[in-house]
């Protein structure tokens, strides 16, 4: 029927021997390695080979390149385009091509291939959507733009991680991405999707060749995760900590923690047709009761960057220090309620025309301060008499919203810095018609044709002057209601030299980056 | 002849059991996901591009890119016509083909599984055994101590616990990542160690009932060593339950290693699950959905047979 085993059990002692000295031997085996290598790690995932997708990846990594690049100050200076005209009639833009610039399968840069790659580009969600761009043509070694009208921001927006230049192998029959072939100092080695890619040294680069020669990114959703990597010296470079990993760090030995101010806001976008906010001193009231000071000093930790008005320093041209700031005034924000004829009702909450001023607020977790804030706008706007029920849900929530008209209040971050002059993404959110992450149902003329301005021309007093004008018409109206201003947080393991933090998240600079000899 | 034959007969029932578990679980979650309230466009536009990148316009693109404007019946009848021909489709999010992003993540998935239950049964086997052996005993009422604030410990804080102590303070291994073998130690002790909490005691038991059995007298009785007994009889009639258990706890463990693989960046099967049901990535949803209700149905069929191996009574009896 059945027969006996007759072999000799694996005794524990053997087993627990093996185990401990296994664990030993690969602890031990890599302390020696040399320091040309470097590790970093940061919360956001790279899903896919699509640069409209994961651009921001390949960009920040050295992999991929753009036509402009920016210096961290977003000063434009040449990419792999090495100068650039604007035709008269600012229709036509000419950008010359750079010369023996090789991509990563050793094929050579040509106009004809860039132009590929742009048009590629535009027909996907992404930069070059904000430019009305008629044509994207080769004309010899330079890549020809058409525009259906004035645009003189096209080169910033040429500075963006979804206008990467790819070599034709990136790129399917299909259309769909396959690779990620660029012509930046460093190439893809291995890449598991959506948790890391290695990258190593590219020594046919044009430019400044990488001293490092292999880094591996890898993607730590969890803001412990990420403290723990940068206090073990497991990840050299790692960034957006949350205060209280930032706090501890900063008491490591073995690490330099940095906050630089980044032009990103966190703001409430408000329906101005709504009919509890069209009137411009509902929207003040609501401002005038929030405490950003307590919500910067408790939730994000930097007291210094409660937001006194919608645009943060790190903008220069469009931060303006002669603005009154934003502040808390409850006695005020009530006398402007009851101006416009709300009155306190039994639970405390304001009442019109038997109607409640209730509102809802959407935002969603995937920054996690932002539920927080959230409740503390919560309270805050209960001390005037206003009743707010928080959604956290999905992001996408608030575009929806807007499309369907059905949001009241939104809660979220908005990165005015995505390329160094921040005109394409403020016409589109304050432009005609608002836009989804901007102004909802506010429409003011003055200050679409002041935009519309700013956007056409190179002029730099006429834009300073249509800036202004379109700064103060957002302070006075407040279509959104600035809250704070963010800090990038980052670690970086002592013995780095040459990193330096990009206020516009743009690129790591790898190249410039190494290891102090011991 | 007759081990063959009970072989096939199980292989049969099984099979015949994935084909039903495909069909049911791909309709299941393609109606799940259509009962969600919000706009699927959108969705797929956020987990694609972020919130820099994304809006009405992305996801007015996504729409005519995926053909959500079709009718649900079309769109199911089009996924179940290609799950016939064994094509899974394209990850609406990522854009990669759902069997490519299943081998990388359910592989790592398995693997992290497969290694936090061999870490339990690493330190479950021997103290259930022990404790077993003497029930009431220091080891016994030692290891109910400890089992009983393992499992109170929630995975989350234990990983982090393990991180401090083995990672940052001892710099024995690696915080978090895959790339090295050394890597999958500490999730596989954190999700071990919360495995061998409950089979430890599941051993415990088996061993205690084992032991106080008849036979185990009679073969005593008979003439064979304490050792023997152990050895022959006791095991292998103790091992019944625990493999029945420890293949539960597979199949549980997964499926439930998103904490895990969330705080130690491991590109596993419930990471990817999650964010497929938060980006509404129908493909990638049905795919996971799919290859987990066949792993349970594979995992049965090993449990099946292996229990058969162990009990030479079940093979008479089939």
């Amino acid at each position: 029927m059945y027969h006996t085993d007759n072999r000799n059990p694996l005794t524990l002692k053997t087993l627990a021997t093996t185990i401990f000295a296994t664990i030993l031997f690969i602890s031990h085996t890599s302390i020696a390695a040399e320091k040309t290598t470097l590790n970093i790690s940061s919360p956001w995932e790279i899903a896919s080979y699509e640069p409209s997708v994961a651009g921001f990846a390949f960009y920040r990594l050295g992999v991929m390149e753009t036509l402009v690049d920016a210096t961290v100050e977003g000063v434009l200076i040449p990419g792999l385009a090495t100068d650039w005209q604007m035709s008269e009639d600012g229709l036509n833009w000419r950008f010359s091509l750079r010369q023996g610039v090789s991509f990563h399968d050793g094929s050579q840069l040509t106009a004809k291939i860039a132009a590929e790659s742009l048009q590629h580009a535009l027909g996907k969600p992404g930069m070059l959507e904000k430019a009305p761009i008629s044509a994207i043509e080769a004309d010899q070694n330079s890549v020809v733009i058409t525009l259906d009208r004035p645009f003189a921001a096209l080169p910033s927006l040429l500075t963006h991680n979804t206008t990467v230049i790819v070599a034709p192998a990136s790129i399917n029959e299909d259309g769909s991405h396959i690779a990620a072939i660029g012509t930046g100092p460093f190439a893809v080695d291995t890449f598991t999707p959506p948790q890391s890619v290695d990258v190593k040294r590219f020594d046919n680069y044009w430019g400044d060749k990488a001293k490092l020669e292999k880094v591996s990114y890898l993607a730590a959703g969890r803001a412990e995760t990420r403290a723990l990597l940068a206090e073990s010296g497991d990840a050299d470079l790692v960034f957006s900590l949350d205060p209280s990993g930032y706090a501890r760090l900063a008491e490591i030995d073995s690490v330099d923690t940095t906050a630089v101010p980044i032009p990103r806001v966190v703001t409430l976008k408000l329906n101005a047709g709504h009919k509890f906010l069209e009137d411009p001193r509902a929207r003040r009231a609501l401002s005038l009761a929030i405490d950003r000071i307590g919500i910067a000093t408790a939730i994000t930790r930097f007291p210094e960057a409660s937001a006194s008005q919608l645009f943060p320093p790190a903008l220069d041209q469009w931060h303006n220090d002669k603005l009154e700031p934003l502040i808390q005034d409850i006695e005020t924000a009530k006398a402007l309620l009851a101006e416009l004829g709300w009155v306190v009702g039994d639970d405390g909450i304001l009442s019109r025309d038997g109607e409640r001023f209730s509102m809802l607020l959407r935002t969603f977790p995937d920054r996690p301060e932002l539920p927080l804030m959230a409740a503390a706008l919560q309270d805050q706007w209960r001390a005037i008499g206003v009743e707010l029920e928080v959604s956290v849900s999905s992001y996408s929530e608030i575009p929806a919203g807007h499309k369907d008209g059905s949001l009241h209040v939104a809660l979220y971050a908005r990165n005015y810095g995505l390329t160094p002059d921040p005109i394409g993404t403020v016409l589109q959110d304050f432009g005609p018609g608002g836009g989804d992450w901007g102004a909802m149902n506010w429409d003011n003329s003055d200050v679409a044709q002041s935009l519309k301005n700013i956007a056409a021309t190179n002029n730099q007093t006429a834009r300073n002057e249509n800036i202004a004008a379109v700064v103060e018409t957002l302070h006075e109206e407040l279509p959104l209601i600035p809250i704070v201003w963010y800090q990038q947080t980052v670690s970086v393991a002592k013995g780095l030299q040459g990193y330096v933090v990009d206020p516009l998240e743009r690129s790591y600079r790898l190249n410039k980056i190494s290891w102090t000899a011991e | 002849m007759i081990r063959s034959s009970v072989f096939w007969s199980a292989v049969a029932g099984r099979t015949s059991q994935a084909v039903l578990v495909a069909v049911v679980v791909g309709v299941v979650s393609f109606c799940m996901m259509q009962a969600l309230p919000g706009d699927a466009a959108y969705r797929i536009a956020a987990g694609r591009y972020g919130y820099d990148m994304m809006d009405a316009a992305s996801a007015a693109i996504v729409r005519i890119e995926l053909g959500l404007d079709q009718p649900t019946s079309v769109q199911l009848l089009n996924w179940l016509g290609s799950l016939a021909q064994l094509d899974l489709g394209k990850s609406a999010v990522t854009g990669n083909r759902v069997t490519e992003e299943l081998s990388v993540q359910l592989g790592h998935s398995l693997l992290l599984a497969g290694a936090g239950v061999v870490v339990s049964l690493l330190i479950a086997v021997p103290i259930g055994v022990a404790a077993g052996l003497r029930p009431g005993g220091i080891v016994d009422r030692i290891s109910l101590g400890a089992s009983i604030v393992l499992r109170a410990v929630p995975a989350f804080a234990l990983g982090v616990l393990l991180m401090l102590a083995l990672a940052v303070h001892m710099k024995l291994l690696p915080v978090a990542g895959f790339q090295s073998p050394k890597h999958l130690i500490l999730p596989a002790l954190t999700l071990g160690l919360g495995l061998a909490a409950v089979s430890s005691r599941v051993v415990r038991d088996a061993v205690c009932d084992a032991m106080s059995a008849e036979w185990r007298m009679f073969s005593r009785t008979k003439g064979l060593s304490r050792w023997q007994t152990l050895r022959r009889h006791v095991l292998r009639n103790a091992a019944l339950p625990v493999v029945a258990y420890v293949g539960v706890q597979l199949a549980y463990v997964i499926e439930g290693v998103v904490i895990v693989e969330s705080i130690f960046s491991w590109p596993g099967i419930g990471h990817a699950l999650v964010h497929a049901i938060f980006g509404r990535d129908v493909a990638m949803v049905q795919g996971t959905a799919l290859a987990l209700g066949l792993l349970y149905v594979l995992l049965n069929l090993l449990i099946d047979l292996s229990c058969q191996g162990i009990d030479p009574r079940r093979r008479a009896i089939a």
